[in-house]
């Protein structure tokens, strides 16, 4: 009971390291958001980064209030699951537009004549049957 | 102690907020622009649970938990207009 009772002692501290690990990984997400060159690179930092921070955040709410209310809150981690399942999938949604649309890379982007063949797969919506899976 | 970690942790997230609109407003193409957006949701639903930590209320995880599913149905409804000039073929 003594280990428990220092554990919870050090809840505040939990926390506050967790809080600010994900507000500084989120600072970073969104930098990257604005700093780096072409959309295809821009897409790596919000999507990892700031899902990370978020993790980290929730994390800590989860522990602040179980501890508060002496039971498990489950609120946070069905928020963090569904942000976890989600953001790869709008990630992948918005790079396949960004191809579509052709969107300058910048130099050194490897397979980059790849996008290209991809780009022009978009007209084979009015070609035939093969055009249904999307 | 948390107080101040707290309004610290709000005032770096809404600096990420800053960057996310200035990138929002400025972004040469559209998928910036909904890039921009979907992290300006993912930042605010940090604040949201910011704000709920810094009042001590389980109240606002609702309202984080809405954004969160809105946030992905706009941003993938977005994604699939713009992949095929339809949202629901």
């Amino acid at each position: 009971m003594t280990s428990l009772n220092n554990l919870l002692a050090y809840t505040d501290h939990l926390v506050a390291g967790l809080l600010l690990f994900g507000a500084f990984f989120m600072l970073i997400g969104s930098w990257g958001l604005a700093k780096l060159p072409d959309f295809f690179t821009r897409l790596h930092a919000p999507t990892k980064a700031s899902t990370l921070g978020m993790g980290s955040t929730l994390l800590a709410s989860l522990v602040w209030f179980s501890v508060q209310e002496g039971s498990l809150h489950i609120h946070e981690l069905v928020i963090s699951i569904f942000l976890f399942l989600t953001a790869p999938v709008s990630a992948y949604m918005m790079g396949k537009a960004a191809i579509h649309r052709s969107r300058p890379m910048v130099d050194g982007t490897r397979n980059a004549e790849q996008a290209e063949r991809a780009s022009e797969r978009r007209g084979l919506k009015d070609e035939g049957p093969e055009s249904k899976s999307s | 102690m948390l107080n101040t970690v707290i309004l610290i942790s709000s005032g770096m997230v809404g600096l990420a907020m800053l960057l996310c609109l200035w990138r929002l407003l400025k972004g040469p193409d559209i998928t910036d622009r909904i890039l921009a957006l979907d992290t300006l949701y993912i930042n605010s639903i940090a604040l949201i649970i910011l704000l709920g930590l810094y009042h001590g209320s389980a109240m606002y995880f609702e309202g984080a938990l809405l954004i969160a599913m809105l946030g992905f149905v706009s941003t993938s409804a977005v994604a699939k207009y713009l992949l095929r000039g339809d949202i629901i073929e």
